[in-house]
């Protein structure tokens, strides 16, 4: 752990990767802390104030309403963090389980799970998730749900095929004539040596994770006013570009730094964790 | 059923069902090993041996495609009347196994003292941390491990393929099985330390009171371990007999073709040099010729 932290840090660009993903997670943290208009997060309307290009009491302008971009933005980042957590903490488990067994059992239980897959696959993501937000009331909670079940595949795919790789190991047999079941061996002896390849998958995606949610809500099927969140900032301020740049640019820019600050240390970490065959 | 052979195979058949019909591996093999004894089955690669050993150890009785007939005895126990749970737990209690390439056989990720514990803990589930660590100390030590502690808290790649044999050998004879099989012990080490694994499983075996089956195509090792020996040839044992008798009189061509196809590396050794002379012992000193010519 400590020396995958020095090793990051060592190269300019992984470092740089660091420094992006720090600043967003400790904002998303310290959000009440250092943002100046915390109430401005919520239906606050200020038209006194409306439409403001950056200034130095608003560094990065106010929205159509008068409401501080900067301090919604890093609310939003918030949002985005807890929601891309929440997928990856429900997919994972879900994809891991699933490679898992259909690579270890095969015959049937292979066909039918990776079929499964597949078919979820096969729909594209974005696709998928907008059929499911669709139906469903767009909340937080229904929005995370659309996500997760466009993400699991992904994890299943990679597991399963880690896992085909690895029950020819050695020591997978070994396992097995020493006595192990098949539960042990898959959780057990399989499990940890796929564990680099998760974590590196896992930490590339919580930037697209963010993505999409962004996606999904620039499209209106997101987290819905006044909720703050970086795709609708982005989508509101789509109509009055180019006069009020701001409203478009600052929030894009948050999104962008977040998904590429995610893959500079996925990147990197897929080199240190030997993840990459 | 104290008299029933330690492993027996009556006419035991394999094939595999493929895309293109059936193909037919083990054409009825019978064998027997009874406790205590050594018995190696010999034969080129290909010829069947480990999927028997998979057979014996139940590995290939659940997979789908394959098609077991005949009879496979574990002290008397019939393995295809039992349930696949039944025939888990035989493993690494009743029957164990060790393999060519000790240091793949263990798991990369933990440390090998935990993997010991869990071989232990699959005998005997209340067994403590300590205790376990303790016998496993005393296992390894049996092994000619001297300092059971370091090797306990390393991990597979941090030991020599050596030192990962004998992890290996002390681990399958952790619970005292009934039946070691060993599957080409060490083909993957060198021949030095094969020839010492080989001695250290002797002695094993013979203090846990354990029967062994040994499967290779090294002629040599096998002479120099086994009791008895069977010969397989494309899924036949085509011939066997006690060890002595069977390398004196080899009766079946297959079995002296195999004899024939022994490497002589043991033959005359290095050949004396024809020239001997003061500089040949001063080994610092560079030759004309020898070195990279940069190098001068």
């Amino acid at each position: 752990m400590k020396r995958t932290l020095v090793i990051l840090l060592r190269n300019p660009l992984s470092a740089f990767g660091v420094l992006l993903v720090a600043t967003v997670v400790l904002s998303a943290l310290l959000a009440d802390v250092i943002v100046p208009f915390p109430e401005h997060r919520g239906a606050v309307v200020d038209f006194a104030n409306f439409n403001q290009p950056p200034s130095a009491q608003h560094p990065m302008g106010t929205d159509l309403v008068g409401r501080d971009l900067f301090s919604r933005i890093v609310y939003a980042y918030r949002i985005s963090l807890l929601l891309g957590v929440v997928v990856l903490a429900i997919a994972v488990p879900i994809g891991v389980t699933v490679g898992l067994v259909a690579g270890y059992l095969g015959g049937r239980v292979e066909y039918v799970l990776m079929r499964l897959t597949d078919v979820f696959l096969s729909i594209p993501p974005l696709v998928l998730a907008m059929s499911i937000m669709g139906v469903l009331e767009p909340t937080l909670i229904n929005g995370m749900l659309a996500v997760t079940a466009m993400w699991w595949p992904w994890y299943a795919r990679l597991v399963y095929n880690l896992t085909r790789a690895e029950r020819e190991e050695g020591y997978v047999l070994a396992a097995e004539v020493l006595g192990a079941g098949r539960v042990w061996v898959m959780f057990r002896e399989i499990l940890p040596n796929c564990v680099p390849s998760i974590v590196t998958k896992m930490t590339l995606d919580l930037g697209f994770v963010i993505l999409i949610a962004s996606s999904l809500s620039f499209l209106g099927l997101g987290v819905q006013p006044p909720t703050p969140d970086l795709g609708s900032m982005v989508a509101d301020g789509a109509t009055y570009l180019p006069d009020s740049w701001w409203l478009t640019v600052f929030p894009g820019l948050a999104i962008l730094l977040a998904v590429f600050g995610f893959n500079l240390v996925g990147d990197a970490l897929r080199e240190i964790l030997g993840a990459d065959q | 059923m104290t008299d029933a052979p330690t492993l027996l195979l009556r006419d035991l058949r394999l094939a595999f069902r493929g895309y293109t019909g059936v193909t037919e591996v083990l054409h009825g093999i019978s064998l027997h090993i009874r406790a205590g004894e050594r018995v190696a089955l010999v034969g080129e690669s290909g010829s069947g041996k480990s999927v028997t050993a998979r057979i014996v150890l139940g590995l290939l009785q659940d997979q789908r495609g394959a098609r077991i007939t005949g009879q496979v005895r574990v002290e008397g126990r019939d393995l295809a009347a039992m349930s696949r749970r039944a025939r888990v737990a035989l493993r690494g209690r009743r029957m164990s196994m060790i393999f060519q390439d000790p240091t793949s056989a263990l798991n990369p990720v933990y440390r090998i003292g935990t993997q010991f514990t869990e071989v232990l803990r699959r005998a005997d589930p209340a067994i403590t941390e300590r205790a376990a660590r303790a016998r496993a100390a005393a296992l390894l030590d049996e092994v000619a491990i001297h300092d059971p502690a370091r090797v306990l808290d390393a991990y597979a790649f941090q030991l020599s393929g050596g030192m990962n044999q004998r992890v290996m050998i002390a681990m399958a004879l952790a619970n005292n099985p009934a039946l070691l099989i060993a599957d080409e012990p060490g083909t993957a080490l060198d021949v030095t330390v094969q020839a010492q694994t080989l001695g250290l499983m002797r002695r094993m075996v013979a203090d846990h009171g354990a029967a062994v089956l040994f499967i290779s195509h090294n002629l040599g090792v096998v002479r120099e371990f086994a009791d008895r020996v069977y010969v397989i040839y494309k899924g036949r044992i085509v011939e066997h007999g006690p060890t002595a008798a069977l390398f004196d009189t080899p009766r079946h061509a297959y079995t002296r073709a195999l004899m024939a196809a022994v490497p002589r590396i043991t033959g005359g050794g290095i050949p004396d040099l024809p020239e001997r002379d003061d500089a040949f012992a001063a080994p610092m000193e560079l030759h004309p010729g020898v070195a990279e010519p940069e190098a001068t």
